[in-house]
């Protein structure tokens, strides 16, 4: 599998450790009312999608940034990359 | 049997021994070949009922003549004789027989035959159960099989490579050819890659012409001026096994398999092609027919009867018979006979013959081949309606199915098409194009011209522009075809898979018993499961599952074709990463002078660590170590921690940043000091622990444990970009940029100050100090941090002076008796401190449970907070760790036991907890251990069983503080 990494070009998948559901981003507000309900659902559960999905690599033997990927998980294409501190940061992190 | 002309070079005799017996052979040839032109058609037995079985094809979908390659170590077992060249001296056995191949002692399994049909294991050898495992399943697996491993270390070298191209041409046939030329010339980089040694295809096997003059001359000056161009590299001995996501392929290439000595080169390289466009053109392979008795030796595909004629100059038998149901097998029957070979008839399963026979041969239409004779060698066939033909060779020729495999390596499903009774590429990978017969193009005019335009296309679409040239011109030769599956009349077997020794009737029996779909079919039967995958019986046989079960082959539809397309031995795979190449370690900068020391190492993470240092006249380990424990505690020591993970943490918002991470606080660290950091996961386990040195307002360094350097590096990148990408911070491992050791022990410090140009005194330097220093005259970093629990100090200074630092520190230490300790007195110390290490952060613990409790700081936010309150992490009756010591001091303990009460049964619901750590101290003369124990906190003092029946023991132990030595840390405030 190829990662067209945004700063970097094509990388080979193989340079890349994955984490799984990009959701992880949104990790909730410690100070809510049902912070604990809500970190409950953060931690464990996650959407097992057959089709496009978002989801975290690190290019951990790379230039080590975190990239949101979005992946269709029945065909393995590579819909978009993103540099997952922008997307963060697009969502008020 | 040699015959004139051929492209193996007569100049040049090769001999080689095929069982023990020499023959010879010419260079150009291939085992099969060379055995064919020594008149030897048993080339091997069958897996499963010791059937006599001579060559089919001459390619790599070859399912009956695998034998032995070379002796010993070097021992390649099931190679296929189609594809392995002769070179001098080359050595090939025959497999799967006892005794000899012509009195294989295991040939009664075949009389055995009406109760080993398919699904055979499922149903006999099921009484008594006991001997399955003892009797049954072995004297199956001696009786079948194919060739057996040499158990002895592959001594030869095996590489993996990467190369990257515009286009890649699979398959150096005329479409490939022209595919290459084509992309090429527009100035595209080009690979082509052809699993043969002699790259033209099929054009070295026929007799047509290409521009006027013969195929296999116009495919070797296509070769030539493809290799002429610069962008253009040409791989033959190269499969390209299969097609993985982006354009990316794996492909082999056979280095020096075909020499006899490799020359120190690896004898294969595995590569990893990154491709923009591919061109598959990987040609057809022909199938059987089958019919009783359809396995003899000297039963073949036409194509190969052909091929051998034509490319190596051998005729496959002296009377050739042709068996056929298109117009292809009438081609080996012209081909043979212009070579002088005697054609003994064309039988035909059409009704209207389509050409003209040779001169004489007598024509069968509407004919079928019901049945053969001749034990190790065909002797005779007998037609429908009882005539008998005398041949030693019959070339059978059921059509042709194209190679779509490495289409269906990314989800293609192939597409039947009935008017060349045939599967074709449906869905194939993204940049994919096929051209040629692989796609269903069965013509030489077809091939060339589609091969062309591909190669155009691809380098087309990638904008280059140079001319592609013209279409080579050729005939265009007669293919037609009518399927024609199975005999259904005769006696005797009619085989579909040769190599896993499957019938028609097997296929019958699965239809009978239920298992319809393909793919159930296949794993009952176990057909097209072999090393060949069945590329000569799969479409056979799902055509015979379709005529039973009275659908179309369309609606029946074909197994899934997986990756590799021909088998890639393990070692290719595995590369250089075996031995120490497979787990290399990582060696700290005084690596070589803890080897002087006569150190015994152990891998800590992907380290080598000094685990203790053995002097003369210590006998057991126990004594080199309770002696560095001693040292440390009454004298000084000195340990190598340089392969904790250490992080640089800078930035404005750094202290923030590791207030959020750790579950304690951070903020209020003074610039100078050190702090203990528990950082949890955020489910609220514990994930890591270790310290953090403020060596500036907007400068930390964090070390974490050995083994979760990289898992604390991620976690940490991961919080700093995903969750809170405005605080400026920056972060970089510099785990391997200082060496760092801890100096411990009550002269430590005497130690130190002769060699460390700052004021070290306590007052000046406290404990849980830190500071940038100079040390032995280098600029180092000095941490006043105790994992002895003695007074200690740990000295870092760049990597590249570590060997130096280690051999000052020595030196320094000379006078106090410095003694070098290793990762086990580290241990035993750790122990009697209480200090957790991996056995306790084992993924399971919270900080509550490790009496840390308290440090998740209620005042803030950090990862694993909140879930770290959760109801079920904060009960009553919860573990917390604690000391163990036997009640009778003599005995020893079991890290691994578990805690009851005394008195108490052995169950899970008894379970009090388990033992976590043991060591002996030799400080306090007797073992110890931490453990985990329900509501551990209260129960000090109180007795219980440290019950253990992996190894039979079960111990009374006393619950105690974890913290067994100088529990109010005075020493290391001293």
């Amino acid at each position: 599998m190829i990662i067209d990494h945004p700063l970097l070009g094509p990388r080979d998948a193989a340079e890349f450790t994955v984490l799984g559901d990009a959701s992880l981003i949104d990790r909730p507000d410690p100070a809510a009312e049902d912070a604990e309900a809500r970190f409950y659902d953060y931690v464990y559960l996650r959407d097992n999608p057959a089709g496009p999905h978002r989801e975290l690599w690190w290019h951990e033997q790379g230039d080590r940034s975190w990239l949101v990927v979005t992946r269709d998980t029945l065909t393995h294409e590579v819909l978009k990359v993103e540099l997952a501190r922008d997307v963060a940061r697009e969502r008020g992190r | 049997m040699r015959v004139a002309g051929g492209l193996v070079d007569r100049s040049k005799a090769v001999s080689f021994t095929f069982d023990g017996r020499r023959h010879a052979g010419f260079a150009g040839d291939t085992l099969a070949s060379a055995l064919l032109a020594n008149g030897v058609r048993l080339m091997g037995r069958s897996f499963k009922y010791h059937r006599p079985r001579g060559v089919l094809t001459a390619g790599s979908e070859e399912p009956n003549a695998l034998v032995t390659l070379r002796s010993g170590a070097r021992a390649a077992p099931n190679t296929r004789a189609t594809v392995a060249e002769l070179y001098e001296g080359l050595e090939a056995r025959s497999q799967n027989r006892m005794g000899s191949l012509r009195f294989d002692l295991m040939a009664g399994a075949d009389l055995m035959a009406p109760l080993l049909g398919a699904g055979f294991y499922y149903k006999t050898f099921m009484w008594p159960a006991a001997f399955w495992e003892k009797l049954y399943e072995p004297m199956i697996r001696q009786a079948a099989g194919l060739g057996r491993l040499s158990g002895a270390a592959d001594p030869d070298v095996y590489d993996k490579g990467f190369l990257h191209c515009d286009v890649l041409v699979i398959g150096a046939g005329p479409a490939g050819l022209a595919a290459a030329l084509a992309a090429g010339r527009a100035g595209a980089r080009v690979i082509l890659a052809d699993e043969d040694f002699r790259l033209g295809g099929r054009l070295n096997a026929e007799t047509l012409e290409v521009d006027g003059g013969a195929g296999a001359d116009w495919a070797a000056g296509a070769v030539a001026e493809l290799e002429a161009l610069p962008n253009v590299r040409v791989m033959a001995r190269t499969t390209v096994y299969g097609a993985y996501d982006h354009g990316v392929y794996g492909a082999l290439e056979r280095v020096t398999d075909h020499l006899a000595d490799g020359g120190g080169k690896a004898r294969q390289v595995l590569w990893r092609v990154y491709s923009k466009r591919a061109v598959l053109a990987a040609g057809a392979l022909e199938r059987p027919i089958a019919f009783p008795d359809n396995d003899r030796p000297g039963v073949m595909l036409a194509g190969a009867v052909r091929a051998y004629a034509n490319r190596w100059g051998v005729a496959a038998g002296k009377r050739v018979a042709v068996f056929t149901n298109n117009d292809d097998g009438w081609r080996a029957a012209a081909d043979l006979a212009a070579k002088g070979v005697g054609i003994a008839a064309i039988v035909d399963s059409r009704d209207i013959a389509p050409l003209a026979a040779p001169a004489g041969v007598p024509v069968v239409m509407g004919g079928r081949v019901v049945g053969t004779r001749g034990r190790l060698g065909l002797k005779a066939i007998r037609l429908a309606g009882g005539a008998e033909i005398a041949a030693d060779c019959l070339a059978v020729s059921g059509g042709w199915s194209p190679s779509v495999h490495l289409t269906c390596h990314q989800r293609g499903r192939p597409k039947w098409r009935e008017e060349i009774a045939a599967f074709v590429p449906e869905g194939a990978p993204a940049g994919m194009t096929v051209a040629g017969a692989a796609g269903g193009a069965l013509t030489l005019t077809g091939a060339l011209r589609e091969g062309l335009a591909a190669g155009a296309k691809a380098a087309a679409e990638l904008g280059f522009t140079g001319a592609p040239g013209a279409a080579p011109k050729a005939e265009d030769e007669a293919c037609g075809v009518s399927a024609f599956w199975h005999v259904a009349e005769g006696a005797g077997r009619a085989w579909l898979d040769f190599q896993n020794d499957v019938t028609v009737k097997d296929v019958k029996q699965a239809h009978a018993e239920g298992f319809r779909s393909v793919e159930h079919m296949k794993r009952y039967t176990t057909l097209g499961m072999a090393t060949d995958q069945g590329k000569t019986a799969n479409i056979p046989a799902l055509a015979v599952m379709a005529e039973i079960s009275g659908k179309t082959i369309a609606e029946t539809g074909t197994t899934i074709f997986r990756p590799p397309y021909t088998p890639v031995p393990i070692a290719a795979f595995a590369g250089r990463a075996r031995g120490r190449g497979f787990r290399p370690t990582r060696l700290t900068p005084s690596h070589d002078w803890a080897v002087e020391q006569g150190a015994v190492f152990v891998e800590a993470g992907q380290w080598l660590r000094a685990q203790w240092f053995p002097r003369p006249g210590e006998t057991t380990w126990r004594e080199s170590v309770d002696r560095e424990v001693l040292a440390v505690r009454s004298g000084v020591g000195v340990c190598d921690v340089s392969t904790l993970g250490k992080i640089d943490v800078q930035g404005r918002d750094a202290a923030e940043f590791l207030n959020r991470v750790y579950a304690n606080g951070f903020a209020t660290l003074a610039v100078g000091r050190v702090r203990y950091g528990l950082m949890l996961r955020e489910d609220g386990m514990v994930m890591d622990d270790g310290t953090a040195a403020r060596l500036a307002e907007d400068h930390f360094v964090v070390t974490t444990t050995t083994a979760n350097a990289g898992p604390v590096m991620r976690h940490v990148e991961f919080c700093r970009q995903c969750l809170w990408p405005s605080l400026d911070v920056q972060l970089i491992s510099v785990t391997d940029q200082w060496a760092q050791y801890a100096v411990a022990g009550p002269h430590s410090r005497a130690l130190l100050e002769k060699l460390v140009e700052a004021d070290i005194s306590d007052a000046a330097f406290p404990f849980m100090a830190c500071a940038d220093v100079t040390v032995a005259g280098v600029p180092g970093r000095l941490f006043r941090i105790s994992f002895s629990g003695e007074l200690a100090y740990e000295v870092a200074v760049p990597a590249r002076y570590g060997h130096a630092m280690i051999r000052a520190v020595m030196a320094a230490g000379e006078e106090f008796g410095v003694t070098p300790y290793g990762t086990e007195a580290l241990s035993v110390m750790r122990i009697e401190k209480g200090h957790p290490v991996a056995a306790e952060l084992n993924g399971t613990t919270t900080a509550r449970d490790l009496g840390f409790g308290r440090m998740v700081s209620e005042k803030k936010d950090s990862i694993g907070a909140v879930m770290s309150r959760r109801e079920g992490l904060t009960r009553e009756d919860g573990f917390a760790l604690v000391g163990l010591k036997p009640v009778d001091r003599s005995q020893g303990l079991n890290a691994g036991a578990h805690f009851l009460e005394k008195g108490a049964e052995a169950t899970m619901a008894n379970d009090l907890g388990w033992m976590t750590s043991v060591a002996h101290s030799p400080s306090l003369g007797h073992s110890i251990g931490l453990g985990f124990v329900r509501r551990g906190a209260g129960r000090i003092g109180d007795v219980v069983r440290a019950y253990d029946p992996v190894r039979g023991r079960d111990v009374e132990v006393e619950i105690s503080s974890p913290h067994f030595i100088d529990p109010e840390g005075e020493r290391l405030r001293g």
